[in-house]
């Protein structure tokens, strides 16, 4: 099989192995869900429903504030019980929307066309994903209305459908295009018919084979969709090294996918499309990967969103005793949780659950100028220097040295024999030279 | 052995010199720089710490825009009473009695007094800790007790205490603000020396939620409005404040009714 990729990268151990073949499980219905008023990239939304309001399953609860944002919709039926400040998934306490279970559940559709979607306008289309509050499903949360509204002068090409899954232990986009492929590829043709292009690309890292496979069979018949086996390296999925292996195209520093063309979008957003469109099913499911060693039974869960970590990980049989950390996401990008209060928010792509044994603390040692960062970094960076800047507190030289293209995969901190939290300097020093640009401005 | 050429080359030489001295002599009479000699006796006066707590950058600047008169005979909040003085005196001009101010560390969460709801392993600074998912301390208000203040101060005037948090010599504090600045939390706050009663928490939780997450936050119940009969206190969203203005400068708590101890008599011990 001939297989595209990137240059640079690193290849962290895969540790798929925990759920790559366990089928999807729906989770039932939780008791009361918090569900945050912001779970995308953009402007907080307002909720539009009080205290004591009964709500049905994919009613409006807050709607979106600005063109960048999304509208959020309750998971289940029920009565808000509080709208106040929890702690969300990103370390901050955050306004959500408390809701209770109650009654049998009832649906509130997203939309009422009764045409197929193939007689339904471009702007209808959009119209349904903005309603539905559909935001990539990747992890990055950017609204989907958006990122297939490209302004009138940049015409795109190519579009991407991103089925890498390149962080290690996340298996949740494979299950998806096992099982719901059918569902998948709708989904990427309304999306096809929005961006108007005549061809899409499924990009696929080898090691997901039957993926490959039933996709394969799947898009037999339709000429504009190809298969694109890539190379198994991290960070495969980031949109801008998946470009590069698809289409050999290079986004420039600073720029969009959209700014050469290509728009790329999440197996879990076009599945997300297709539920919105044809079901009439707003955004208010998530497939979450829950696994690691200190997981009895690790599984990947359709979870509602809004449910806690601590009901997922409860469906999968509990914690171990010696469980040291949690995260949300994978572990070269996932985000630490100190509570399993938190809600599942639409970018939760996974729990991941390390006993003591999978994370031993490792002592940091000097820099010994080996330069495996740099062949690491997907982006061409020098990390160490850049790290070494931030740390001598020189934010105008880290920021020379292209601090802000930094994409945080963790490769550079991943490959260093020093043990140097490089990542971490890293965003220490983008913090700080946002801060001085603030204050300029 | 003929020595002419030994004697041209010297004379010729040696004119050339000559010829550059006097331009030189020339250039640096005709075109002398004026300095005000108070500039470097005022540069003597100033501390020399370049701590950048006058706005400008560095001593050297400073003088020379006292000189000017861009900035006050005061502007240097670091430097001692007596040095303030022989500035004035220099400068021509009278110097109000202004008061030092001192760091307030607004905080009580020490490893005694807050939860801890994580362990952290890694960069050890309070502003990478604060990057990470909120911290390790369950109070997101708080001290994060790494020390990014004690790294930031030039005059060995705050160091780590026992209980994790950074304790500030009013002596040696100069009251230059580094600290303030650089705390990622906001915690550290510049206050005139005479003021000694402070509120010792930020908290603006809601009273159960302060209370769970540390023993001596404000839990914004009002008592201390109650029971203090100079008005000087106040709530706001859930967290008492001080007017320092009515409140005055008494080293008496108003009240010790305060029942997480939160209100507390700052440098009132020392001056004692």
């Amino acid at each position: 099989m001939k297989v595209s990729s990137f240059k640079h990268g690193s290849h962290p151990a895969e540790f798929k192995e925990y759920t790559e073949h366990k089928t999807l499980e729906p989770l039932p219905i939780p008791e009361e869900v918090f569900i945050p008023v912001i779970q995308h990239i953009g402007a907080p939304c307002k909720p539009v429903v009080k205290v004591g309001d009964e709500v049905k399953t994919g009613q409006l609860i807050a709607e979106s504030t600005g063109f960048v944002s999304s509208n959020i919709h309750s998971s289940i039926t029920g009565k808000v019980k509080k709208i106040g400040d929890f702690p969300h998934p990103n370390g901050t306490k955050s306004p959500m929307i408390q809701i209770v279970a109650e009654g049998d559940e009832e649906w509130v559709k997203v939309h009422d066309h009764t045409e197929p979607w193939g007689e339904m306008s471009v702007e209808q289309l959009k119209k349904i994903i903005a309603d539905a509050g559909i935001v990539g499903m990747g992890g990055a949360a950017f609204p989907t209305n958006v990122k297939v509204s490209p302004p009138r002068d940049k015409k795109i090409e190519t579009f991407i459908i991103n089925g890498c899954e390149c962080e290690p232990y996340l298996t949740a986009d494979h299950r998806m295009m096992v099982e719901q492929a059918k569902e998948m590829i709708e989904g990427t043709q309304i999306l096809m018919k929005i961006l108007d292009v005549e061809k899409a690309f499924i990009g696929i890292e080898s090691n997901k084979p039957d993926a490959i496979e039933i996709m394969q069979k799947s898009t037999e018949h339709l000429p504009g969709i190809t298969i694109i086996p890539l190379k198994v390296k991290y960070p495969q999925g980031a949109e801008k090294m998946l470009i590069k292996a698809v289409n050999k195209r290079e986004v420039p520093a600073g720029s969009l996918p959209m700014d050469v063309g290509c728009v790329v979008n999440n197996v879990g957003t076009a599945i997300a499309v297709y539920e919105a469109v044809v079901k009439k099913i707003p955004s208010i499911n998530r497939i979450v990967t829950v696994t690691g060693d200190a997981v009895t039974e690790p599984k990947n869960v359709i979870a509602r969103i809004g449910t806690p970590f601590s009901k997922l990980i409860e469906f999968c049989g509990g914690l171990k005793p010696d469980t040291k950390k949690i995260l949300m996401g994978g572990p070269m990008m996932g985000v630490a949780q100190y509570s399993l209060d938190v809600p599942v928010v639409k970018a939760t792509s996974g729990i991941l659950c390390l006993t003591k044994k999978s994370v031993p603390y490792r002592e940091e040692f000097t820099c010994i100028v080996c330069g495996r960062c740099v062949h690491a970094c997907p982006m061409f960076l020098v990390p160490t220097r850049i790290a070494r800047a931030v740390e001598a507190g020189k934010f105008e030289m880290a920021d020379e040295l292209g601090i802000m293209n930094c994409i945080e995969c963790g490769s550079c901190a991943y490959e260093c024999p020093s043990n140097i939290p490089l990542v971490q300097r890293i965003r220490i020093g983008k913090n700080k030279i946002r801060e001085m640009k603030n204050k300029k401005s | 052995m003929d020595y002419t050429s030994v004697i041209y080359a010297v004379l010729s030489m040696g004119g050339i010199g000559l010829f550059f001295a006097i331009m030189l002599a020339l250039a640096d009479k005709k075109l002398k720089v004026e300095e005000d000699p108070r500039v470097a006796q005022i540069e003597e006066l100033l501390p020399g710490a370049n701590c950048g707590a006058c706005g400008l950058p560095g001593c050297a600047a400073c003088a020379d825009a006292m000189v000017k008169g861009d900035v006050l005979a005061t502007a240097c909040p670091v430097c001692s009473e007596e040095s303030q003085h022989s500035i004035a005196k220099l400068l021509g001009v009278e110097v109000e009695k202004g008061e030092r101010n001192v760091a307030v560390v607004l905080c009580q969460g020490g490893h005694s007094n807050v939860v801890q709801r994580a362990d952290y392993e890694g960069v050890a600074t309070c502003l990478g800790i604060s990057l990470v998912s909120g911290g390790d301390k369950a109070c997101e208000y708080g001290c994060l007790g790494k020390g990014d203040c004690v790294e930031a101060c030039q005059f060995d005037a705050i160091y780590i205490g026992e209980e994790g948090l950074p304790i500030v010599d009013r002596e040696k504090c100069t009251g230059c603000g580094a600290c303030a600045t650089v705390c990622p939390r906001n915690i550290i706050e510049m206050h005139p020396v005479s003021h000694h009663v402070f509120v010792l928490c930020k908290n603006h939780d809601k009273g159960a939620d302060a209370r769970k997450v540390c023993k001596t936050a404000c839990i914004g119940c009002s008592i201390c409005v109650k029971n203090d009969a100079s008005g000087g206190f106040k709530i706001d969203n859930f967290l008492a404040t001080v007017d320092h203005e009515k409140y005055g400068s008494t080293m008496e708590l108003p009240t010790d009714k305060c029942p997480t101890n939160a209100i507390v008599a700052v440098g009132y011990n020392d001056e004692k």
